[in-house]
C-alpha cells in the first residue's frame, strides 16, 4: 500500500466529510432546535444541484450558478418553513416523517416535469480542471481542493456564527432548552425561519459543489440524505460540533474502507472474496460505527442538550 | 366484571361479525368477479394489498401499539423474501419449510436487532433501527451468488399441496388471504391479551409500568420478534408473488413505506394496517392510471392526511363517531 493512494483517498475522505457537513449542520440545527425530523433535506440539496445545473447551462458561469442556487434555495427554504413545516413542530416524530416524506415525493416530481428524467450535467470550471501537485509525486485534482478550502472556510464561519455572534447564542440557546429561550424574549419562530433557510442555503451548497462530482439526478437527495442522519446521531442531535466531528468521521471511515478493505481483505482471502465482501464491509462499516456509538454514548459524541 | 375492561381504550373489538362475514365473502369471490369481467390482473393487487397488509400490521403492532418507532421494517420482510429466494436457489420449493423458515430468520435477525435498539429511545430508536436495516440491505447487494444488487430470480412458485397450485394467481390469492385472516385474527387476541395490554401500558407510561413490575424490556424484545416473524411472513409471500427478490425490498424507502401505511391506516388502531395498505397501494394504482406524474398526487394526498387526518383512516371514523355521540349525547 503506498502512502500516496491513502493521502489522496484521505483527502477524497476530507472533501467528502465536509460535504456532508454542510448539509448535517443544518439538519442538526433543525432537529436540536424544533425537535422535527426532516427527510426533505436531502430534497433541497437536490433542488441545490439542479438550480445550479440549470443556471451554469443558461449563463455558462460557474460562480454565477452557485450564487443563484444559493440564493434560490434558501428562498425556497424559507418558503417551505413559512407555509407548511412550521404546522409540524407541534406534531408528533410520525406525522413530521410522514409530511416530510410526501415533500421527497412532490420535490422529486416536481424536478422531474420540469428538468425531465435524465441526469443534467453540471461541468467542473475549465479553470480548476486539472490536477495541482501538493507533494513531488502527489497529484490532487484542483477542484477538488476548492471544494475542501470551501467547506474549512463554511466550517470555520460556521463556528464564528455559532460561538462568537448573538445569534448563534439565540441557536445554542434554541437547541439547549427551547422553552426556556422564548421565555428570556428570543423569537424562536423569526430565528427559526432564518436558521431553515441558512441550512437550506448550505444544501444548496453541497449540491452544487458536488454537481460536477457525482450526477445531478433525480433521487440524489435520499441516498445523502441518510448519511447525514447518520453524521448528526454519531455527533450528538443539535449539535454543530458535533455535525463536524461526525460528518469527517463519516466522510474518512467510509471513503478510505472503500479503498483499504478489499486490499486488506485481499492478503486474507481469495481475491473474489474480497472484492465482493469488500464493498459490502465498508458500507456496513459506518452503520456499525453508528450502532456503536449509540450503544456507549445514546446521547451521541457530543450531546446539546443538557 | 369484564365489561368496564371491554370498554377501555386498550380493548381493540374491531368490526361486528357481520360485516366481517361480508367482507369475507367479498374477498373471497374477488377471483372469479375479476376473471367474469376480464380483470385477473386486479387479482395481482389485491394480493399485494394483503401481503402488505400483513407486514403494515406487524409493524403496527411495535410502533401502534408498542410506541416503537422503527424505520428499518423492511429489513426483516426482505430476509424473509431472501430465505424463500436462496431455498429454492437450493432446490428446496416445499412452503412448509421455507416459510416458517423465513418467519424463523426474520425472528431471529428482529431478536437480534431488537436486543440492542430496545436500550435506545426516541428519535436514537428510530435512527439506529434504520442503521440495522441498511447493513442488511448493503450484505444482501454484496452477495454476489444470489444476485447481488439485480436480485436473485425465483424458479417458480413455493409447493403447498396437491390440491393448491401456488402458480394458479387466484390460488395463491386464497392462500394469501387465508393466511392474513389468520394473522390479523392473531393479532387482534395479542393485542387484547393481557401481553398486549402490558404492551399498550408501557406505550402510555413506561415508568408506571415499570414501577408496576412489569418487565418493560421483555415485554417490548417479544413484541418487537413477534413482528418481525410477520414481517418475514409477509417476505415469503411477497418473494412469490414478485418471483425474484431484490435488494430493493430492504431498502430505507419501503420501511418508509410501510410506516406510511400504518400512520395513513391508523397507529395503533386494530385495523389500521390492513386500511393503510389498502388505502395507499389502491391510491397508487388509481394514481398511475390516470397521470404519469402520480407521485406528486400522491404527495399531497399524503400531506392532506397529515394536516387533516391525523389519525389516519381509522381515526376518520372514530371522529365522526364522538362527533355523532356529542350530537346525540
Amino acid at each position: 500500500m503506498d502512502w500516496i493512494l491513502i493521502t489522496e483517498q484521505a483527502l477524497n475522505g476530507l472533501q467528502f466529510g465536509l460535504m456532508l457537513f454542510l448539509l448535517a449542520a443544518g439538519l442538526t440545527l433543525v432537529f436540536g432546535i424544533m425537535d422535527m425530523i426532516n427527510l426533505a433535506h436531502g430534497s433541497l440539496y437536490m433542488v441545490g444541484a439542479y438550480l445550479a445545473a440549470a443556471v451554469a447551462q443558461a449563463s455558462g458561469s460557474f460562480a454565477l450558478a452557485v450564487l443563484a442556487a444559493l440564493a434560490g434555495t434558501a428562498l425556497f427554504g424559507m418558503l417551505l418553513e413559512i407555509t407548511l413545516l412550521r404546522r409540524l413542530y407541534k406534531r408528533d416524530h410520525l406525522a413530521q416523517v410522514l409530511a416530510t416524506f410526501a415533500l421527497i415525493l412532490i420535490c422529486n416530481e416536481g424536478v422531474r416535469m420540469i428538468w425531465g428524467e435524465q441526469p443534467m450535467m453540471l461541468n467542473t470550471p475549465a479553470a480548476l480542471s486539472g490536477p495541482v501537485e501538493l507533494l513531488p509525486g502527489l497529484y490532487y485534482p484542483a477542484y477538488r481542493l476548492l471544494i475542501i478550502s470551501v467547506g474549512l472556510a463554511v466550517a470555520l464561519l460556521l463556528f464564528v456564527l455559532v460561538t462568537r455572534t448573538r445569534i448563534g447564542m439565540w441557536v445554542r440557546a434554541g437547541a439547549s432548552n427551547r422553552e426556556m429561550a422564548t421565555m428570556m424574549g428570543i423569537n424562536i419562530k423569526r430565528l427559526f425561519t432564518l436558521v431553515f433557510g441558512f441550512g437550506a442555503a448550505l444544501c444548496a451548497l453541497a449540491g452544487s459543489l458536488l454537481g460536477p462530482l457525482l450526477a445531478v439526478q433525480v433521487g440524489m437527495g435520499e441516498s445523502i440524505l441518510i448519511l447525514a442522519f447518520v453524521v448528526i446521531v454519531i455527533g450528538g442531535i443539535g449539535s454543530i460540533r458535533g455535525a463536524l466531528v461526525g460528518s469527517l468521521l463519516v466522510g474518512l471511515v467510509d471513503t478510505l474502507s472503500r479503498t483499504l478493505l478489499p486490499a486488506v481483505l485481499r492478503q486474507v482471502a481469495s481475491s473474489e472474496v474480497a472484492s465482493n465482501l469488500g464493498p459490502a464491509l465498508a458500507s456496513i462499516l459506518i452503520y456499525v460505527l453508528m450502532a456503536a456509538v449509540l450503544f456507549w454514548r445514546p446521547q451521541g459524541l457530543f450531546p446539546a442538550r443538557g | 366484571m369484564s365489561k368496564p375492561i371491554r370498554q377501555s381504550a386498550l380493548h381493540h373489538a374491531g368490526p361486528g361479525k357481520a360485516v366481517l362475514l361480508t367482507v369475507l365473502a367479498l374477498l373471497l369471490a374477488l377471483p372469479f368477479a375479476a376473471k367474469a369481467m376480464g380483470l385477473e390482473f386486479y387479482i395481482g393487487v389485491a394480493t399485494r394489498v394483503l401481503i402488505f397488509a400483513i407486514a403494515a400490521s406487524s409493524l403496527n403492532l411495535i410502533l401502534g401499539f408498542g410506541g416503537m418507532v422503527s424505520f428499518g421494517h423492511a429489513a426483516f420482510v426482505g430476509l424473509g423474501a431472501y430465505t424463500v429466494g436462496i431455498l429454492m436457489d437450493a432446490g428446496v420449493s416445499s412452503a412448509w419449510i421455507s416459510w416458517p423458515l423465513a418467519m424463523l430468520v426474520s425472528a431471529g435477525a428482529a431478536a437480534l436487532i431488537g436486543a440492542i435498539s430496545l436500550r435506545t429511545r426516541g428519535v436514537y430508536f428510530i435512527m439506529i433501527t434504520l442503521a440495522f436495516a441498511q447493513m442488511f440491505y448493503y450484505i444482501v447487494v454484496s452477495l454476489k451468488a444470489y444476485g447481488g444488487d439485480d436480485g436473485l430470480p425465483l424458479t417458480g412458485r413455493s409447493l403447498i399441496a396437491s390440491g393448491i397450485d401456488l402458480k394458479d394467481d387466484a390460488h395463491f390469492y386464497w392462500v394469501v388471504l387465508a393466511l392474513s385472516v389468520a394473522v390479523m385474527g392473531f393479532l387482534q387476541r395479542c393485542v387484547n391479551s393481557s401481553f398486549g395490554r402490558l404492551l399498550q401500558g408501557t406505550r402510555e407510561n413506561e415508568m408506571r409500568m415499570a414501577a408496576v413490575g412489569t418487565r418493560v424490556f421483555l415485554i417490548r424484545w417479544q413484541a418487537f420478534v413477534l413482528a418481525g416473524a410477520l414481517a418475514g411472513l409477509a417476505g415469503a409471500l411477497l418473494a412469490n408473488l414478485n418471483g425474484l427478490v431484490t435488494p430493493h425490498l430492504m431498502h430505507w424507502t419501503q420501511s418508509g413505506q410501510l410506516m406510511i401505511m400504518v400512520i395513513i391506516g391508523g397507529a395503533g388502531a386494530l385495523w389500521g394496517g390492513l386500511l393503510g395498505a389498502a388505502g395507499l397501494l389502491i391510491l397508487e394504482e388509481l394514481l398511475s392510471s390516470y397521470t404519469l406524474h402520480w407521485h406528486m398526487a400522491l404527495g399531497v394526498v399524503l400531506l392532506a392526511v397529515v394536516l387533516f387526518a391525523p389519525k389516519g383512516l381509522s381515526g376518520l371514523k372514530r371522529a365522526r363517531r364522538q362527533a355523532k355521540e356529542t350530537i346525540h349525547g
